[in-house]
């Protein structure tokens, strides 16, 4: 059996607004092979939703993919599909959790008719057979009363409930991949490790492939498989999440590692990032974090790095590896 | 903590807030959203406290009825010694300017339409005899003391980004030179990188003007970061209170057990044992007798179901309401 799932190849999606040309995805690629979970981790406006919703093709009207990027789903390139079949493929193959439960399900329609609705246009269920199906699939999940639940409407439903709810949907046709962006975040911490924990026994049940999107480090050590972290568009590193939590290399990944507050270690030190995010339209020559990053150099400035290969499963794109390459036995003489 | 032979600031005693329900056809009142139940809480100068909880718990309700913005049901509110709900207008506009508040969006509390400038200026027109270029002076100061640059003082609200906004929040809060300043999620909204320079000038301006915050977060990691102490509430209950370092090492009530091990933590191998809730937290309307967590709690029994636990101090400064406080389980 074939074990990759999904092959992103230069993805660029591009959007025509008032002030022009605006590239929010700046040509990224990964892979993910089945029963895999890989998390985009970055900061508000990196891309990481885009990239999601690229991949869905659930682009804005005036959004597009440029021609030259492909996303091969099991030697399907989704990118060049006409809309018709890309309809029938997303909620059957590909599906997706959204952030905010409340606005993704339909508030006038019950919890019934939103899950019989996949079924039976994509597996062709009668009505009878289809809601059966949609009361197992809210035992899955863990809803009690799934009877009673089908009647229901959304708003009857707490938050968790109702993300259990969209769980439950995305995964009514067994897609193979799972697209979850900020599934937790608008979540309690207590609610949001029981969301965490279902989310990873399904995916070991189902044998799917997880594309997790998140800005929360705490989930990604909890539940990634291999990490690939954004920047204002672009993809900075790549790696197994091992590799990037004890050997992060890029100077944003680290910043991003120490921004945060350790709730272990009273003692810690937070280290701010200087500056804002740029905008998208913002053009920045060279590396696109180095009016941030404290290793800039005049090189930085003036050219966009190119990506150097740590070891198989970690990739990074920084010139800084240039000098780690030099000395490639003491990757400690990069300054930390 | 030393921070206890320090001066109180601020004394909540037995403070209560309810929100009624109204129904029916004469709109009567039907029952009550008991937002805050009970909470007592003492704040020293110069320190910070936490208020942890989950959505729901009453914590920015705490928050706002110490303010005043919301009117008290039931106990007392000293501020600096004063009663504040016995104090006239006038005393207490004065009171006010010692009391501020950072709020969660800064952009929802900002007149998209007022020039930053103007808007900083106008505490010190409400408060101060200033003439006007002392007043666009201070402004300036206070500009450049938040990491702002003299020329916004020209700007509106949309040409910021979210940190800069917090900054001027985080300006307009300290304009008055308060001595305590209440946060509501003062962090929550920003992302990582820009939320760990607003807390490093927080922490900053925190030692150079000895302020004193009530720090209200649902983020357990940056209220270890910031906070002394720390007060977790769940549904409208003071559950524990303790200094920072005492509650994360050794934490008393299962609730604030289960709080902590749910959170994520950020490395590899940090995923000590979990305490897994189950359900769901109650509704304040209608909450459960006894003790409101027994639903969700792993050690629950009859016991807790029946009677309220009392709040009392189980160790030297570290209050917990649970009746089975160092007592052994099987």
């Amino acid at each position: 059996m074939e074990k990759k799932l999904l092959s992103v190849k230069d993805l660029r999606t591009n959007f025509r607004t008032a002030d022009g040309e605006l590239s929010a995805v700046r040509g990224i690629s990964f892979d993910l092979d089945k029963g895999e979970t890989l998390c985009i981790v970055g900061e508000s406006g990196c891309g990481k939703s885009i990239t999601s919703l690229s991949l869905m093709g659930l682009l804005p009207s005036n959004g597009y993919i440029s021609k030259e990027s492909s996303i091969n789903l099991n030697g399907t390139d989704l990118s060049k599909l006409p809309k018709e079949r890309l309809r029938s493929i997303r909620g059957r193959d590909i599906s997706m959790i959204f952030q905010e439960p409340m606005t993704a399900l339909n508030p006038v329609l019950t919890i019934g008719y939103q899950l019989r609705e996949p079924l039976m246009l994509h597996q062709h269920l009668l009505k009878q057979k289809a809601h059966a199906k949609g009361i197992e699939l809210l035992t899955q999940v863990g809803i009690p009363y799934p009877e009673k639940r089908m009647k229901q409407y959304p708003h009857e439903l707490s938050g968790g409930m109702r993300q259990r709810v969209m769980i439950a949907i995305a995964l009514s046709c067994r897609p193979q991949l799972l697209i979850a962006d900020e599934p937790t975040t608008a979540l309690d911490v207590t609610i949001q490790a029981q969301i965490l924990d279902l989310m990873d026994d399904l995916k070991n049940q189902l044998g799917m492939g997880v594309i997790m999107v998140t800005h929360d480090m705490g989930v990604v050590a909890e539940i990634a498989d291999r990490v690939m972290v954004m920047y204002a568009g672009e993809k900075v590193e790549e790696g197994d999440v091992e590799s990037i939590f004890t050997n992060p290399q890029h100077p944003y990944t680290r910043g991003l590692l120490n921004s945060v507050p350790d709730i272990d270690d009273p003692s810690f030190e937070l280290e701010a990032i200087p500056g804002s995010l740029p905008n998208l339209n913002e053009e920045i020559s060279g590396c696109r974090f180095h009016p941030r990053c404290p290793f800039a150099t005049d090189r930085c400035k003036a050219d966009s790095p190119k990506e150097y290969e740590l070891h198989s499963a970690h990739r990074v794109k920084c010139w800084l590896q240039e000098e780690v390459e030099i000395h490639a036995d003491d990757r400690e003489t990069i300054p930390s | 903590m030393q921070t206890i032979e320090k001066p109180s600031l601020l004394k909540l005693e037995g403070v209560k807030k309810y929100f009624p329900i109204k129904g029916g056809l004469l709109q009567r009142v039907q029952g009550n959203v008991k937002a805050v139940e009970n909470v007592s809480l003492e704040v020293f100068e110069g320190e910070s406290v936490g208020v942890v909880g989950e959505s729901g718990c009453g914590k920015s309700t705490l928050g706002r009825t110490i303010l005043g913005l919301e009117e008290i049901t039931d106990g007392k509110v000293y501020f600096q010694s004063q009663d504040t709900q016995a104090l006239s207008s006038k005393e207490r506009k004065a009171i006010k300017k010692d009391m501020q508040m950072i709020f969660q969006d800064p952009y929802a509390s900002l007149n998209p339409r007022q020039k930053i400038g103007n808007a900083l200026e106008e505490a010190f027109v409400i408060h101060t005899n200033l003439s006007k270029e002392d007043r666009k002076q201070r402004v300036v100061e206070l500009l450049q003391e938040v990491g702002l640059k003299e020329e916004h003082y020209d700007r509106y609200p949309h040409e910021f980004s979210g940190g800069q906004r917090q900054r001027i929040g985080i300006a307009r809060a300290i304009a008055l030179n308060p001595s305590l300043i209440i946060c509501d999620e003062a962090v929550s909204a920003l992302d990582v990188s820009v939320q760990a320079q607003v807390l490093k000038l927080m922490k900053g301006l925190k030692d150079k003007y000895q302020l004193t915050y009530l720090f209200i977060s649902h983020d357990l990691g940056v209220v270890r970061y910031f906070c002394d102490r720390v007060l977790v509430m769940y549904l409208g209950n003071t559950v524990e209170l303790a200094s920072s370092e005492k509650l994360y090492e050794n934490p008393l009530h299962p609730y604030t057990k289960a709080l902590l091990s749910s959170i994520p933590r950020p490395k590899m191998g940090g995923k000590g044992e979990r305490i897994r809730l189950k359900g769901e937290i109650p509704n304040p309307a209608n909450p459960p007798s006894g003790c409101p967590f027994h639903t969700r709690c792993p050690i629950a029994t009859d016991l807790c179901k029946q009677s309220k636990p009392e709040w009392k101090e189980a160790e030297a400064n570290h209050f917990v309401a649970c009746h089975y406080v160092g007592k052994e389980l099987n």
